[in-house]
């Protein structure tokens, strides 16, 4: 049992001890089971509290779907998660050991968390197959990446996540060219080749045909385990094949958790999607 | 893939020297042209200059000369601004500062190269008698040895980015408030260097200069060979750009273009990447800038004006942003129709620069470059 672990179960522990816990680079360590943790995390917008004391937590392999009405502050926890923006207050780790709330951007990607966005963002100037291959995870310094070469070993790993999103015959396309789905797609395929521990996905089926929704279903759950994934999603169809918890979140806290039949059935759920 | 259609056949994984990464930088076509180009440069000119009689038809002038030489560091300075605004996406209005500190850094050396052949017969500079000084400031040691020269012509440059850019990118400065600050800070070095006791000569800046490496430089030969250099390194930085936005971090740079968010959420520190392609661009333009200042005879304050480094923006945008052939067309385009206008209609020079930008700007984004594929592909269009 390290420092760390100390001061994740006393959370009120004095500063001596914080400094002593404090492992900023430390190497991911899911021995406890938790991979995401988040301990009353507020964060407010000129006084607008866009997340209240939100406390979650994600075990190590698991598929949590988080639902909400707009301004429930989904977004905004995916933005303290990967950095983009710092609480005013609260915990953030992943594992054990790595605070999330001292990385920047690019190196919360480097310990292994990948994030999707809302509106698909990808390269579009850039062919897919290019797209993919920036995202790859190996040494993102600039010196590597000026004698960067591809190897056979690359190109079979790129080959095989085109596969998995179904755009081997897109490969040499610019990534502009694509259809939404086929970009939501490609974003998909992008975080996983960063091959992240967690996934964090915005509204990733949003304009997705019936098929294609199920067929990333399908995808989520095969990822499972392996990794953790959070997804934020409207489509109660998508979240239903997805199985796995379910999160309600409500002004910036949680308000319900559970199964999907528990959290529908829930009378406090109902008023907040149906009482406005 | 880049590999696809380069002139060696190169194996398309695995470790591959960098010498023939290089040589894959440029598909068959663009290495013949840049082999005609050194050819007319190395060969064409000096003979035509030389061997051929003032009064026939192809004599090069001694004028022409100093204008190509001229203009192709003007190109080489729109390729290193292409780099960073058609690549990086970043649009700095103040290139010219990192020319002038090139150009400065070559000048102290020429100024010393006059020895005691100045109007004061002095070992100090003309302007340092003028002021009365009695010794060379700290900043001029060493100004007499070549190789120091060189290497300011390059440092300077690169720790003045270096330093701006680290905080400006750290600061997360973009877009139009990052060319604001640019503008500002070569404002601000132009009135720095118009002070004499600045210790660069003031507002006359350096002039008369009379040798470079101990030759004439006014010479023939030497005017041939200041031009030959200026062609190589316009040639050598082309083949260079092309690997570097052919690479990986090329891919990169682009990539932060169009998409900064997201190439940080797959894990790149965009902060060295604009870092990097920002150093190299400026250390670009101190060659440029002192391969410049010999060809013409004079460095002064006035190469820093705002002015001038938005003239270079105008060369890009004229050329083809994005493309590397581009900003050299541009440069020629431009400065070009600039000294046929200067003696023409001197007064209407700054009424057609502005209303070439909006032209370009409205109707013609991609540049000249743009507008020549636009036709080629119309006319395949039609043949189809």
């Amino acid at each position: 049992m390290n420092a760390q672990t100390i001061r994740l179960d006393q959370p009120d522990g004095g500063d001596s001890a914080t400094q002593l816990g404090h492992v900023v680079t430390g190497e991911l360590d899911l021995s406890h089971g938790v991979a995401l943790y988040l301990e009353d995390i507020t964060v407010s917008f000129d006084g607008f509290k866009a997340l209240n004391n939100l406390t979650l937590a994600i075990n190590a392999g698991e598929l949590r779907c988080i639902i909400g009405p707009n301004g429930a502050g989904k977004t905004t926890m995916m933005d303290v998660i990967t950095g983009k923006t710092r609480p005013d207050s609260g915990k953030a780790f992943f594992g054990q050991t790595i605070d999330l709330t001292r990385l920047t951007e690019p190196e919360i990607a480097h310990v292994g968390i990948g994030r999707k966005f809302q509106k698909p963002t990808i390269f579009e100037q850039h062919t897919v197959f290019e797209n993919l291959e920036l995202a790859m995870k190996t040494d993102k310094r600039v010196w590597k990446s000026l004698m960067a070469w591809l190897t056979g070993d690359d190109r079979d790993r790129i080959a095989d996540t085109l596969r998995t999103i179904r755009l081997d015959h897109e490969a040499d396309r610019p990534a502009g060219l694509l259809s939404h789905g086929q970009k939501q797609w490609l974003e998909i395929g992008m975080l996983l080749m960063q091959e992240p521990k967690l996934l964090l996905l915005d509204e990733p089926v949003a304009g997705m045909t019936d098929d294609e929704t199920m067929r990333t279903a399908e995808l989520f759950v095969s990822l499972a385990g392996k990794h953790s994934l959070v997804v934020v999603e409207h489509d109660m169809a998508f979240v239903e094949k997805l199985g796995g918890l379910v999160t309600v979140l409500h002004e910036g806290s949680v308000l319900a958790e559970g199964d999907l039949a528990t959290v529908q059935n829930d009378q406090r759920v109902i008023e907040v999607y149906l009482g406005r | 893939m880049s590999a696809t259609s380069s002139v060696l056949p190169l194996p398309a994984t695995g470790r591959v020297p960098l010498t023939l990464r290089f040589f894959a930088a440029l598909d068959r076509k663009a290495w013949i042209a840049l082999g005609i180009f050194l050819a007319l440069a190395l060969i064409v000119v000096p003979v035509l200059n030389l061997m051929v009689p003032p009064d026939s038809v192809f004599h090069v002038s001694a004028y022409a000369i100093t204008l190509i030489g001229k203009i192709m560091c003007y190109a080489l300075v729109a390729v290193a601004m292409d780099l960073i605004w058609g690549y990086g996406g970043i649009l700095s209005l103040g290139h010219g500062l990192f020319f002038a500190l090139g150009g400065y850094a070559f000048g102290m050396y020429l100024m010393r190269q006059i020895g005691r052949d100045g109007s004061y017969q002095s070992d100090l500079p003309d302007f340092m008698v003028f002021l009365d000084w009695k010794e060379l400031p700290w900043f001029w040691l060493g100004s007499d040895s070549f190789g120091w020269a060189a290497f300011l012509v390059m440092a300077v440059p690169a720790v003045v980015a270096f330093v701006f850019g680290y905080f400006a990118f750290r600061s997360r400065i973009k877009g139009v408030y990052f060319s604001i600050i640019t503008q500002a800070l070569t404002y601000a070095a132009m009135l720095l260097f118009f002070r004499n006791e600045t210790g660069f000569g003031g507002n006359n800046g350096f002039t008369d200069f009379k040798r470079v490496l101990d030759v004439p430089i006014t010479a023939p030969e030497t005017r041939l060979m200041l031009f030959a250099l200026t062609a190589i390194a316009l040639a050598a930085t082309l083949v260079f750009s092309a690997w570097l936005v052919k690479s990986k971090f090329g891919r990169v740079l682009t990539a932060i273009r169009d998409a900064e968010s997201r190439v940080m959420f797959i894990g790149y520190n965009p902060l060295w990447y604009k870092l990097t392609i920002w150093v190299i661009s400026a250390v670009l333009c101190g060659i440029a800038g002192a391969l410049y200042v010999p060809q013409v005879g004079i460095i002064n304050p006035s190469e820093m004006s705002p002015a001038n480094s938005i003239e270079i923006a105008i060369w890009v945008a004229v050329g083809g942003r994005g493309t590397l052939i581009g900003p050299v067309i541009g440069a020629f385009a431009v400065n070009l129709a600039k000294s046929w206008f200067t003696v023409s209609f001197p007064e209407y020079w700054l009424f057609f620069l502005g209303l070439l930008f909006i032209v370009v700007t409205l109707l013609l984004p991609q540049g000249l470059v743009g507008l020549w594929k636009k036709i080629i592909s119309k006319k395949q269009g039609a043949q189809a």
